[in-house]
């Protein structure tokens, strides 16, 4: 990334989007759209004085919700270029209320407020599409519950909690728990307000609450309006005191996830939704109970698959790496259902198809290996670049010219081509670089001649 | 010479600029109290601190600084040398200091950073770590960037799809090919090939196409039934010795190689019974079904042949496909022949592959699972297999058994991984310099690799990577001339003993005896600085330019003053 930000070769628009394709192979003229950002690029040094005094407090993304972010933002802390972007939809500034901290605090002079949407316009020989893809939404399985339990997530969520720059520093605590955790301060300054509140109708009346609530008759309460909200502040009170009793006694048994459940193939070769196979998830979800087991050595996995398809180099010895030194075990099979205890564990229903028998087994946390599916904005990218999808719906090439696309000029590369993992996808990158070479070269002989 | 001696008498006048990076690093830390400090350090005749070194503003003020004060070493204490190191070099360079007389703390990561809650020790510590930095810059040595010619032509090792695709690539971006192939005629392992999957195309007709076109192209020389036998000089200066056709020996000048020898399916007599006739090996059924006559009327495959087992670990990658691609075909030659495919995994990964399966499965051919630890039985007439889904055995009586051997490494590719000096993995594969982000690259300069014989691959993967290699290459001649930093060993002549310790060491190959002299001397251009050659060295004759003993213990000495 950074060699890409400073190669003296590569203007790199981020935040940009294409919007016009105009002209022929070797002669290509593409509209830009540069997006607002409301940060000046060139003035902003990254600093990160504007988020940390930023008062609007947004589900970060990239963390796939996990965490939160500020309305004026990097995407990721190492992203390239090294600049913020003002998030309007949540910016207080944007929504018309009174604020501009960043602005002011902004020691470079980078925040703009002002700043409109800019269109290039740029002369060139070939194009490469490398737009990459998104994953399923596996929302569309509603046997498997994701988002209805809260133990259930996907492999993205899963990097994102293993990651010891995520949201919880690497340590793989299950969702559930850290739900209850969030809510604990929210309890917290809730109980204090509510043991005010009464403590003021103590004074008053010269009596302790528990007391006056036990007296009470029903009848009587609705006759002083002062003594019902006394009765209503106790009754809340005591109803928040036992939920937060409970929910710390929740964190105190609170550990991480030891036993975990991989998923594989939902959303592809399941002709439901998507029949082909996404090629690497056989591959991350290895590596992710791989990983997970060096975090904590008692980690137990088992990867749930039709077929474990670790096919690269070094892959297979990979797999049985895993399953030596790693504790995973695989089991042969598509899982049926996934539900939920009541202590929030889930458990997964599947049949062993190796031995024959049906099963339900409790983890603590179950994680979807979701398809690698052709992004949202493909078709119309495919339209405004004047190139075919495939089948699939991914861009189309063919086989003699893998790098192809059906315009002359226009190369593809990585998963926007189809579902690849990273070594084919860097190795398509540069036949794509030498495609849009050749191009570049031909182009210049030919108008030398 | 008249220029070292006025250098030697130079008086010191090094500048300090000490970066406030907004908050980010001031936040932490005192700043101007550092900018203070430095300014009493010996030598400095210049401590300034900015709000951001890294903007204009700042650079601007170094290249003022540089001229106004004379300035002739420069300490930037700012953040990561990864991400900034080569822009204040460079606007060191065009205010007319040489870019090696520049030396960088990073105080942001080192001390705001970690040391986020402890402004006082942060301080300190960034005190510790400027008056090191000045004390080296004391020592520095103005470098001058090491440049070499460059051929603009490349060797092509390997005439099969990959290296036809890479000898196609480079032609067409403007390089000259020497393409290099063993056997008499071009195409590899395709020539052999019925059929190419997911496709169906015939083999004969992808290949033909592309050995035309690269035949065709003036600026690509074939050497056929040839061979590598040597290669002398480095990146961008190869010379490669080729026996050609006639046994005569040939000298080609080249810039850069790419490797692309493939590599065989494996043929083991007496595995699964195999004898060639009644149990064979997909590669061997390929020429009868271009004759376009099958007999057979219960076929058996076996997958996984001699793969990923105790003696080859490694799944082959291609085999499952090719097993369905021709069962799908004998399907299309004789429809009532009876087809079971027994696997253990069906590695059909991608989207048309993939496709491939639900179509084989479609059109009747019979998916039959086994357990490695229960491998089928191969008898006279029939194959028995213990079917776990079924729990149970059950036998197949068959006219044909095909086996799905993996593709293994070619039994030459050691002599030139020798040759080469490139490594190879556990399984005789090449070994890349980076398995996820450098595929195509060996760590040794100028030396690509593509198709089979890095793993096998299927002809669109092959073909990727070889015009993938074709751009890698591109990345080194499509330039003027080989421009290699300035830090790299050098041995002093008058010392060394010629004792090889470090020749050794060198785990780049850069360092030869000189038989003559009886000393040890650097290739500049192989060497990457890594110095285990200086370190190695009993009478300190090896040493890393930017690194030497007095640059090196003049910081350590420095931080012991604190």
């Amino acid at each position: 990334m950074l060699d890409v930000g400073r190669h003296p070769n590569i203007k790199l628009m981020a935040y940009s989007e294409v919007e016009e394709v105009n002209g022929e192979v070797g002669n290509f003229r593409v509209k830009i759209k540069r997006k607002a950002r409301y940060v000046n690029e060139d003035k902003c040094t990254g600093c990160g004085a504007c988020s940390e005094k930023c008062p609007t407090v947004v589900p970060d993304a990239f963390n796939e919700g996990l965490s939160t972010r500020k309305a004026i933002y990097t995407w990721f802390a190492q992203g390239i270029p090294s600049t913020h972007t003002i998030d309007t939809e949540h910016c207080r500034q944007f929504q018309g209320k009174k604020c501009g901290i960043c602005q002011k605090v902004c020691q470079a002079d980078a925040v703009e407020y002002d700043q409109k949407d800019k269109f290039v316009e740029l002369s060139v020989g070939a194009i490469v599409v490398a737009t990459g893809y998104e994953v399923f939404n596996p929302n569309r399985i509603p046997e498997y519950g994701y988002k209805e339990i809260d133990n259930v997530v996907t492999a993205i969520e899963f990097e994102r909690l293993l990651s010891a720059s995520g949201p919880t520093g690497g340590h793989l605590y299950r969702p559930s728990d850290l739900k209850v955790k969030e809510e604990v301060p929210a309890l917290e300054k809730s109980l204090k307000k509510l043991s005010k509140a009464l403590e003021r109708f103590e004074k008053k009346y010269g009596q302790k609450s528990e007391e006056f609530y036990k007296a009470l008759g029903k009848e009587e309460q609705g006759n002083d309006p002062d003594k019902a909200k006394w009765a209503e502040a106790y009754e809340q009170k005591e109803e928040v005191s036992k939920r937060l009793s409970e929910y710390k006694a929740i964190l105190e048994k609170m550990d991480v996830a030891k036993k975990l459940a991989f998923i594989q193939c939902v959303g592809s070769r399941d002709i439901r939704f998507y029949p082909f196979c996404s090629g690497y998830c056989c591959m991350h979800s290895i590596k992710e109970a791989i990983i997970a087991n060096e975090h904590e050595p008692e980690t137990n996995s088992v990867i749930f698959g039709m077929d474990i398809r670790a096919v690269g180099k070094g892959f297979e010895e990979y797999k049985i790496r895993g399953a030596d030194h790693s504790s995973i075990t695989y089991v042969r099979g598509r899982v049926a259902e996934i539900i939920q205890l009541p202590d929030k564990t889930p458990v997964v229903v599947y049949e062993d198809t190796m031995e024959r028998v049906v099963r339900e087994e409790p983890f603590d946390l179950v994680i979807l290996a979701t398809a690698c599916v052709p992004n949202k904005g493909t078709k119309e990218l495919a339209g405004i670049l004047g190139i075919e999808l495939d089948r699939f719906g991914f861009f189309r090439t063919t086989q003699a010219n893998p790098v192809d696309t059906t315009r002359p000029g226009i190369f593809v590369c990585g998963c926007a081509d189809s579902p690849m993992d990273i070594p084919e996808s860097v190795a398509q990158a540069s036949a794509a670089a030498a495609r849009a070479a050749q191009v570049i070269v031909e182009t210049e002989m030919k108008k030398a001649s | 010479m008249a220029g070292k001696k006025k250098k030697e008498f130079e008086e010191l006048r090094i500048g300090v600029f000490i970066c406030d990076c907004g908050s980010n690093i001031a936040g932490h830390l005192d700043c101007k109290a550092v900018t203070e400090y430095a300014a009493t350090l010996p030598g400095v005749v210049f401590a300034k601190e900015n709000l951001y070194t890294c903007s204009e503003a700042g650079i601007l003020e170094i290249q003022e600084a540089i001229k106004k004060h004379k300035l002739n070493r420069v300490v930037v204490a700012s953040c990561s040398p990864r991400t900034h190191q080569p822009l204040f070099q460079n606007s060191c360079k065009s205010a007319g200091l040489n870019p090696y007389l520049f030396e960088m703390v990073n105080i942001r990561d080192q001390c705001s950073w970690v040391h986020m809650q402890d402004r006082e020790n942060a301080t300190r510590k960034a005190m510790d770590l400027v008056r090191m930095a000045v004390a080296r810059a004391a020592f520095l040595e103005p470098q001058q960037d090491i440049e070499s010619p460059l051929t603009p032509r490349v060797g092509v090792i390997g005439g099969g799809s990959a290296g036809l695709s890479a000898a196609e690539g480079l032609s067409r971006m403007g390089l000259e090919v020497v393409l290099v192939e063993k056997n008499k005629e071009l195409g590899g392992l395709l020539r052999n090939l019925h059929k190419v999957a997911p496709e169906g195309v015939d083999a004969s007709e992808r290949l033909e196409g592309l050995i035309q076109d690269v035949s065709s192209r003036p600026n690509v020389k074939i050497f056929t039934g040839a061979e590598l036998k040597s290669l002398d000089g480095y990146v961008g200066n190869y010379v490669m010795n080729i026996r050609d056709g006639e046994g005569q020996t040939v000298k080609e000048s080249v810039g850069c190689l790419v490797i692309a020898i493939g590599a065989i399916p494996l043929v083991q007599k007496g595995l699964f019974g195999h004898d060639g006739k009644r149990v064979i090996t997909q590669m061997e059924l390929e020429p009868i079904l271009k004759k376009g006559k099958f007999d057979a009327k219960r076929v058996v495959m076996i997958q996984c042949a001699g793969a990923r087992g105790d003696e080859r670990s490694y799944c082959s990658r291609i085999c499952c496909m090719i097993a369905v691609k021709n069962a799908m075909f004998i399907k299309k030659l004789s429809p009532d022949t009876e087809i079971r495919i027994l696997y253990r995994d069906m590695q059909m990964y991608g989207t048309e592959k993939e496709k491939m399966l639900w179509e084989a499965r479609g059109e009747g051919i019979r998916f039959e699972v086994y357990d490695p630890a229960h491998p089928p039985e191969v008898g006279d007439k029939a194959v028995r297999l213990r079917q776990p889904l079924l729990g149970r055995e059950i036998e197949f009586a068959y006219d044909l058994v095909v086996l799905s051997t993996p593709l293994v490494a070619r039994e030459d590719a050691s002599e030139l991984s020798q040759l080469l000096r490139v490594p190879m993995d556990q399984n005789g594969f090449f070994l890349e310099a980076h398995a996820k982000l450098r595929p195509l690259d060996f760590a040794a300069d100028g030396i690509f690799l593509a198709g089979s014989c890095r793993y096998p691959a299927t002809y669109d993967e092959a073909r990727s990577q070889g015009l993938g290699a074709a751009a890698r290459v591109g990345t080194i001649l499509f330039k003027d001339k080989l421009v290699t930093s300035a830090i790299v060993a050098e041995i002093n002549p008058e010392t060394c003993v010629g004792c090889m310790g470090c020749l050794q060491m060198c785990p780049y190959g850069a360092i030869s005896y000189d038989q003559e002299r009886k000393i040890c001397q650097v290739n500049e251009i192989l060497c990457k600085g890594c110095g285990c050659c200086a370190a190695t060295c009993p009478s300190e004759s090896a040493s890393l330019r930017g690194f030497k003993p007095q640059q090196l213990m003049s910081q350590i000495r420095a931080v012991m003053e604190g």
